[in-house]
């Protein structure tokens, strides 16, 4: 079923490997005890009503494999110690499930023991990939990141016309010519962004504001066109491939001769960087460690990854003064704020972006306390479940984070959700055109930009999206 | 004794149990969860269905039009409407109020010989199933209008590239 002949013993093997490599796999394995503070607390469990996808039983599909052939119990006792014979059953029941989990982490905020099932779900998957069983939607841009730079395989003189257009675009609406520079070698740094900013609606718009600012700053940066991906869908595939994709960026900023990174919006790009690069890659350095050349600030977080969040240098620059921003201009906009969860739980993020949002919107309105933060709910399609055909699964997932954005867009008219990741604003627009229509999604440099005052600027009557200022200010007072 | 009389003043046990009878849908430790967790945010389709399942049988003793009904209707389908139901299983949910109000009511019904009025009233429960099944229908056309917008939207700046996305922001027409 599997077409590998031998499926059986791949899987066998592969879960032995990675008990020997991962202590953290052995351990989540061992010392679950089916407390259940996690069971109710799967944003597809909530949407779905389907118990297998209480993190306990999800990660159960496999621990049952693990305990009956790598536990003395399980040999001794097989089925009376919660073993089960492996199946091509199971392998399917491993498929449908294990890609029903957005490795999103919620459940670990609540396990008593710190049991993180997305680690679980990442060595499923790659037991799975061991025999074939990926999608095409992360295996194709994993290839197209590899090979060519990003995952739609965008070639470099494409890539390069593709911003050129947003180029027009900004000088359109802000009557100001800007010219950034492509894989220039000795620039101070390298910006990299997941693509979606550049290829797709409404990231592009963040990918305008980054530029903006940039030119704002008289910023020496440059883009690559070839380390044009910051997204890494190797994470959702195996350990080895998020490292290759991981390193394509540093041998990047190597050749370059950059002094440091500075990446966009995104989520699991952080993720992997934050959690695993420690490990994973030989230490960057080659880099010196980040140092806004504007407000002179050492991001000592930053001395081992050498790379900033954007949001972190923006928060930065405000808190220095160095921005003039008109935050009127964002007035038809009432903004809530979706704590993405890699930037959240992955690495503590919860501060920095809520900092720039009070600085450039007037109207901000937090969903409930257990909606946010830690405790954020997931959009629902990460982890390289944003295809449109998982379209019903991605919508009962974002069921959750959907109804606390309705619960504010009922009770102050909210029209906006932030966000600081580029499946967010891709899925998320999905999720609100069905479960809250009038919530637009807008990343955070979009709304940095739009309220940043430029030097000879025109009249600023339109938006980054070339919407009429005046008339979105008239329909929200109606 | 009236039939609306008796709907009103069995109105709690109804509805309780007409709530009961939705959550057979899901399975037991599911059904178990959506009604004991009253936090809307961490339970929202239990909160959800138990709020509105009050409405739709309030809107109806009310005798409430359409217009006023869908919305209620509307919070439970589209839930139900991307869960894994089938269409029929995903609006039969309305049914299930007949069962319960011939289960809680069917005693008095015989001994006032209500049988016409329960008729008529189950004629306005098979009006809100219909009501539903539009309801369901439009969720599902918006799934594959969001799909396709999706789609296009993923590879907006390509199409435009390829000048498949008319450039000029005062004209709308497209090509290919």
């Amino acid at each position: 079923m599997t077409g590998s002949p031998n499926w059986y013993e791949i899987i066998m093997t592969g879960i032995a490997e990675r008990l020997d490599k991962y202590r953290s796999f052995k351990l989540f394995l061992d010392i679950c005890v089916r407390w259940g503070a996690c069971a109710d607390k799967c944003h597809f469990y909530i949407g779905s009503g389907d118990p297998k996808n209480m993190p306990v039983l999800r990660a159960e599909l496999l621990r049952s494999i693990y305990r009956r052939d790598f536990t003395t119990a399980g040999k001794l006792f097989g089925k009376f110690a919660g073993g089960r014979k492996l199946t091509p059953l199971i392998i399917k029941e491993w498929f449908y499930y294990f890609y029903q989990c957005t490795e999103c982490r919620r459940c670990s905020v609540f396990c008593p023991y710190g049991i993180d099932t997305a680690e679980i779900t990442i060595m499923a998957r790659e037991l799975l990939n061991l025999i074939g069983c990926q999608i095409d939607w992360i295996i194709t841009p994993v290839a197209n990141c590899y090979q060519t730079g990003n995952h739609l395989g965008i070639q470099p003189h494409a890539f390069k016309e593709i911003l050129d257009f947003l180029l027009d675009d900004i000088e359109t609406n802000t009557g100001v010519k800007m010219e950034p520079t492509f894989n220039r070698k000795g620039a101070e740094i390298l910006f990299l962004t997941p693509s979606g900013d550049v290829f797709a609606d409404p990231g592009i718009y963040t990918a305008m504001g980054y530029m903006i600012l940039f030119h704002y700053l008289d910023l020496d940066y440059t883009w690559s066109t070839y380390a044009s991906e910051g997204g890494n869908f190797g994470f959702f595939t195996s350990h080895e491939m998020m490292k290759r994709l991981n390193s394509k960026m540093y041998a990047e900023a190597k050749r370059l001769g950059v002094k440091w990174i500075l990446g966009g919006e995104c989520g699991h790009m952080w993720r992997v960087i934050n959690q695993y690069m420690g490990t994973m890659n030989e230490p960057a350095d080659f880099l010196e460690v980040p140092k806004s050349p504007i407000t002179g600030t050492v991001f000592d977080n930053a001395s081992q990854i050498k790379m900033v969040h954007i949001a972190q240098f923006t928060a930065d620059l405000i808190k220095n003064n160095k921005l003039n921003l008109d935050k009127s201009r964002n007035d038809y906009l009432k903004v809530t704020w979706h704590d993405s969860c890699n930037t959240s739980r992955g690495m503590g993020f919860l501060e920095e972006p809520r900092y720039v949002l009070k600085n450039v919107v007037n109207n901000f309105y937090e969903m409930p306390p257990n909606t946010i933060r830690e405790q954020t709910f997931c959009c629902g399609s990460g982890s390289g479940l944003n295809a449109g055909e998982n379209m019903d699964i991605r919508l009962r997932g974002g069921l959750p984070r959907a109804n606390a954005v309705k619960h504010v867009h009922d009770k102050h008219g909210v029209n906006c959700l932030g966000c600081i990741c580029a499946i967010d604003r891709a899925v998320l627009t999905a999720s609100m055109d069905f479960w809250v229509p009038g919530v637009r999604v807008a990343g955070l440099h979009e709304l940095v930009a739009n309220a940043l005052v430029l030097e000879g600027e025109n009249e600023r009557t339109t938006n980054l999206r070339g919407e009429e200022i005046a008339d979105l200010m008239e329909e929200n007072e109606e | 004794m009236a039939l609306i009389d008796l709907l009103t003043k069995k109105k709690s046990v109804i509805v309780s149990r007409w709530f009961d009878a939705v959550l057979e849908s899901y399975p037991q430790e599911t059904a178990t969860f959506m009604k004991s967790q009253k936090n809307r945010f961490a339970n929202p389709v239990g909160c959800t269905l138990a709020k509105e399942v009050e409405d739709v049988y309030s809107a109806l003793l009310k005798g409430s039009g359409d217009t006023e009904i869908t919305p209620f209707l509307d919070n439970i389908v589209r839930i139900r409407a991307v869960q894994d139901f089938s269409a029929s299983a995903a609006v039969s949910f309305v049914f299930l109020l007949k069962r319960v109000v011939r289960q809680e009511l069917g005693k008095e019904i015989k001994q006032n010989d209500l049988t016409d009025e329960l008729l008529a009233f189950e004629s306005q429960v098979d009006k809100l199933a219909l009501l539903s099944f539009d309801i369901y229908m439009s969720c599902r056309e918006k799934i594959y209008e969001i799909r396709v917008n999706e789609a296009r939207s993923n590879v907006h700046m390509l199409l435009r590239k390829a000048k498949l996305i008319c450039d000029d922001p005062d004209s709308d027409s497209e090509v290919g």
